[in-house]
């Protein structure tokens, strides 16, 4: 076994001892990612040398005996959404291609405190649109499980990079299942915590009431761990919720006694594959047999949630991306007038779907529609809410497939924005409610392609989503599977 | 046809908190260019807004001090449109949801009448960058944007350009009082836009309004609500229509000028700015606020004419400035004498100190106070004090140190004024014959000769009096 097979925990636990030497085990990741960046192109910049003399720093600070964390000396990834000081962060757009940020993101921030090594940035679509990565300027992100898929998207880099040993840890964002589409097309683990869990500061904006930052890890474990060392209040962001972040690591137990799982009708319709399906359904009788009890719940108004989440999502991405004009940073086309400088920049800046998204948000928030589409919408938000606030009075933790589908192929969808659009079919309504949602590997189909599960869960309790998900990853062997590379 | 003008007022005010709206930047506005920026108020991709307290605070107490009623919530809003001195490409202001709505402002007219001017709302937003021109590029300055601003909107009870210029003074003087800001125009602290329409005498429905923008004075204020209620009067008697339409103003040929008609009007795409909770103002700070509030300028002028009773005149121009009304208290305390404070500040401090800057004249309350007190002892002459105040405006010096120095105490002892009086009156045989036969007009020649004789200093009233005695004894 290589270095970069380990988990954060082990790895840790070999740091600490001493055994190994965080510069051996971000060599080791390095390498790996020499050798894999080519076929799966899940890195947009790849921060080596300052990876390498980090992983040294830190294995000094162990030597001299300081108290460190148990992220400290591990390499991770970022997606390219989150600011880096002095590391080029480009969205995977073009109009941000060369942009420097001048300051770190709060997450970037509590991950240097952590003493974590960071080994680049991760690929993604543009500005986080998208659900195959298809959508970078960069290219498309390959499926390491196979190389023709795509691993999901929007944060496809991450969960590509931690599929393969790229990094033992990364963090992406959920918009509208962002985190937890390509967690599941690629067999990791992937959270998307309660909005305002973790500080947006220094995230790029795509849709401000959505966007969520989440980790991705090999284990429940590991996600568990990383959640815990960018989460609580952030002064920076008036949305980040001032709540103690508990210490996840209790509450990961064996069983399930006493747990009541809801599992809503409505994820169960006439699109979901059958192979996937029936992996869901053995997924919920292992749970059972953990001790779980399996009731049937109803979310009513779960079909509105994906053309709710489209309202939304465009709507605030046409004013979140106006900044992006050529005036302060980032391209900028040739121009004789003001107004054809912006036309210029952002017609040659942003790429197709990018445009798609800013003409339908501008057109859904222009006078004398707002009411029918934007408000409308808000309204929808609270009867979604709803249904999963009664919903959780009935059971601690929902169960549901992850994606319709399993990975599918590059290409495929691309021609077709409303197929696309319903590949986040079971992802947005949490988003839209703002609830916890974890993926995990449940299983494969008969090509080998990962299949997830899906746990969703009441505000600010990630942690019932970790004890549940880690009892299953106990009782099961998906998650220690490896895509052959 | 005679017609009617109804106006309303947009009032944007700057506040004068220590730091901008959304981030930490100092508001100090003599920095150098983007001296006062960070990743918040130049739009950095990612950077996030938090709202600052104090701005909160400052917009209550105008809230509070103009009658409005204060949201329990309000609702921060984007305004979206593209602009290079507007870095995120949108403007966080409020919009459905403002901070206070239903509020009245009482201002003067030149009849001496009070008229109420009700308002619509005061919300709060922030301000935009400043572009400077350059011969070849363009460039933005970030240091005012995210300056906090308060927009007060008025009902349309204006009907003329005194009407106008009057509660938009009216404004200003609240915000000095409520010390919220600096309420300059010229600086652009306090900005107006102005709402106008016309309509023939004693009808109800309102004519066709016309937007007026970029007047930086009182007077171009003024000037260009007469040169559009002139404009629009022709037009109508004309016969033709009037065009919803924004104008500026144009201070070098005094007129307005088309900006853009309704049709080319923004459509700002307002919809509620989701990285900002919504505003609670908890009943409870607004009753602290409350208490905190000073006299504003009117009730401190009813209070000065019915304490002091001073003149209306008098008492308005004390009040224009709470700086100068403070100082008139400050000196009745040390004096005691409100008539002769008031006197002496209308008519000698204002001929030296501007009304805004009395607070960093030489002379402090203090001085005058004590300036006034010497008067009323009659330790010195009115006259010999008007030159003791022009010794105080020059040194910064006390009255009495002044007095003692240059030996000017007015002499009021008998025993020295006598042997003075009985020497004028043996060097002046003739004249004082002439007044005993009866010309009692030779009174102030002796009165005249006393005072020479002591450089001014005798005090008058005594020697009126044992001048008296001494010739009635010959």
């Amino acid at each position: 076994m290589e270095l970069y097979d380990l988990t954060i925990s082990e790895a840790s636990q070999k740091l600490q001892s001493k055994e190994i030497s965080s510069e051996e085990l971000t060599q080791s990741v390095l390498k790996r990612i020499e050798a894999t960046q080519k076929q799966l192109n899940s890195f947009i910049t790849i921060t080596k040398e300052a990876a390498l003399l980090q992983a040294k720093k830190v294995d000094e600070k162990r030597k001299r005996g300081d108290a460190l964390s148990a992220l400290a000396g591990i390499p991770i990834g970022l997606k390219d959404i989150f600011l880096t000081q002095g590391i080029r962060t480009t969205c995977a757009s073009k109009i941000l291609e060369g942009f420097i940020p001048a300051y770190d993101s709060t997450v970037t921030a509590r991950l240097k405190k952590n003493d974590v090594v960071l080994v680049g940035k991760l690929n993604m679509d543009e500005f986080a649109m998208g659900s195959s990565n298809e959508n970078s300027f960069f290219g498309p992100v390959k499926n390491p499980w196979d190389l023709e898929r795509t691993p999901g998207g929007s944060s496809g880099g991450s969960a590509a990079a931690v599929a393969s040993g790229q990094c033992l840890g990364a963090f992406g964002t959920d918009t509208g299942g962002s985190i937890r589409l390509p967690a599941s097309l690629s067999s990791v683990v992937g959270l998307k915590p309660t909005y305002g869990r973790v500080s947006r500061y220094g995230v790029i904006a795509f849709a401000s009431s959505l966007d969520q930052v989440g980790p991705f890890g090999k284990t429940v474990l590991d996600t568990a761990l990383l959640l815990k060392s960018v989460a609580g209040e952030d002064a920076y962001d008036a949305t980040s919720v001032r709540k103690p972040v508990p210490n996840y690591e209790q509450f990961l137990k064996k069983d399930l006694k006493g747990v009541k799982l809801g599992i809503p009708k409505e994820y169960f319709s006439k699109g979901l594959n059958s192979q996937v399906e029936a992996s869901v359904q053995k997924a919920l009788s292992d749970l059972k047999s953990l001790g779980a009890s399996l009731i049937e719940i109803s979310l009513p108004h779960t079909a509105y949630a994906i053309p709710t989440y489209y309202l939304v999502c465009t709507a605030e991405a046409s004013s979140n991306l106006a900044r992006y004009d050529g005036v302060k940073y980032g391209y900028r086309a040739e121009a004789t007038s003001l107004a054809e400088m912006y036309a210029k920049t952002r017609g040659q800046g942003f790429g197709a779907e990018v445009k798609r998204r800013i003409m339908l948000g501008t057109f859904v928030l222009s006078s004398g529609y707002y009411d029918a589409y934007y408000k409308k919408a808000s309204q929808v938000r609270t009867l979604l809410k709803k249904d999963f606030e009664d919903a959780f009075l009935k059971c601690d933790v929902i169960v549901t497939p992850s994606s319709p589908t399993t990975a599918f192929k590059i290409g495929e969808k691309i021609e077709d924005p409303l197929t696309m659009y319903l590949t986040d079919v079971f992802t947005t309504s949490a988003n839209l409610a703002g609830i916890p949602g974890l993926v995990l590997p449940c299983g494969f189909d008969d090509q080998n392609l990962p299949i997830g599960l899906q746990l969703l869960g009441p505000y600010f309790q990630e942690e019932k989503l970790f004890h549940v998900g880690h009892a299953y990853e106990q009782a099961t062997e998906w998650h220690k599977r490896k895509p052959k590379l | 046809m005679n017609f009617e003008a109804v106006m309303g007022l947009e009032v944007h005010v700057q506040l004068k908190t220590k730091s901008k709206i959304f981030c930490r930047c100092s508001t100090h506005f003599d920095a150098r260019e983007n001296e006062n920026i960070c990743p918040v108020c130049t739009g950095m991709p990612g950077s996030l807004p938090v709202l600052n307290e104090e701005a909160v605070h400052m917009a209550c107490k105008m809230a509070l001090a103009t009658n409005c009623k204060v949201q329990s919530v309000s609702v921060f809003a984007r305004k979206n449109y593209f602009y290079p001195d507007l870095p995120k490409g949108y403007q966080i202001s409020q919009y459905d949801q403002p901070l206070a709505i239903d509020g009245w402002v009482e201002i003067p007219l030149s009849n001496k009448e009070i008229k109420k001017i009700r308002l619509e709302r005061i919300h709060m937003e922030e301000d935009a960058g400043k572009n400077v021109h350059g011969s070849h590029f363009s460039y933005v300055n970030f240091n005012r944007a995210g300056i906090p601003l308060i927009e007060v909107v008025s009902k349309p009870d204006l009907r003329s350009s005194e009407e106008a210029g009057n509660y938009l003074r009216s404004i200003q003087r609240m915000v000095r009082y409520l010390e919220i800001g600096d309420g300059n125009m010229e600086e652009g602290s306090l900005r107006c836009d102005v709402n106008i329409s016309l309509r023939p005498t004693g009808a109800e429905k309102l004519g066709t309004k016309v937007e007026i923008k970029n007047m930086n004075s009182f007077r171009f204020v003024e000037n260009a609500i007469e040169y559009e209620i002139e404009r629009q009067k022709e037009a109508l008697q004309n016969g033709q229509k009037i065009i919803q339409e924004t104008r500026l103003w144009d201070s070098n040929q005094n007129k307005t000028f088309s900006m853009r008609s309704k049709e080319e009007a923004h459509d700002y795409r307002y919809f509620p700015e989701p990285d900002l909770m919504p505003l609670e103002v908890a009943p409870k700070a607004l009753e602290i606020i409350k208490t905190q509030l000073p006299e504003l300028a009117l009730e401190k002028q009813k209070r000065f004419m019915r304490d002091y009773q001073l003149s209306q005149a008098d008492s308005g121009t004390l009040v224009q400035e709470k700086s100068l009304a403070d100082y008139f208290e400050a000196v009745v305390k040390e004096c005691q004498a409100p008539r002769l404070a008031s006197n002496w500040i209308l008519s000698e401090l204002l001929r030296e100190v501007e009304a805004s800057s009395v607070s960093k004249s030489k002379i402090t309350p203090k001085h005058l106070g004590q300036l006034i007190l010497l008067i009323q002892k009659g330790t010195i002459s009115g006259k010999i004090a008007k030159t003791v105040f022009e010794k105080m405006l020059q040194s910064g010096d006390l009255p009495q140190k002044i007095v003692e120095t240059e030996g000017w105490v007015q002499i009021s002892d008998d025993a020295e004024l006598e042997p003075i009086i009985e020497a004028v009156v043996k060097e002046n045989p003739n004249l004082v014959k002439a007044y005993q036969a009866g010309d009692a007009k030779k009174f102030g020649f002796f009165v005249g000769q006393v005072m020479k004789k002591t450089q001014g200093q005798a005090n008058p009233q005594k020697v009126n009096e044992l001048l008296k005695k001494k010739l009635g004894d010959v």
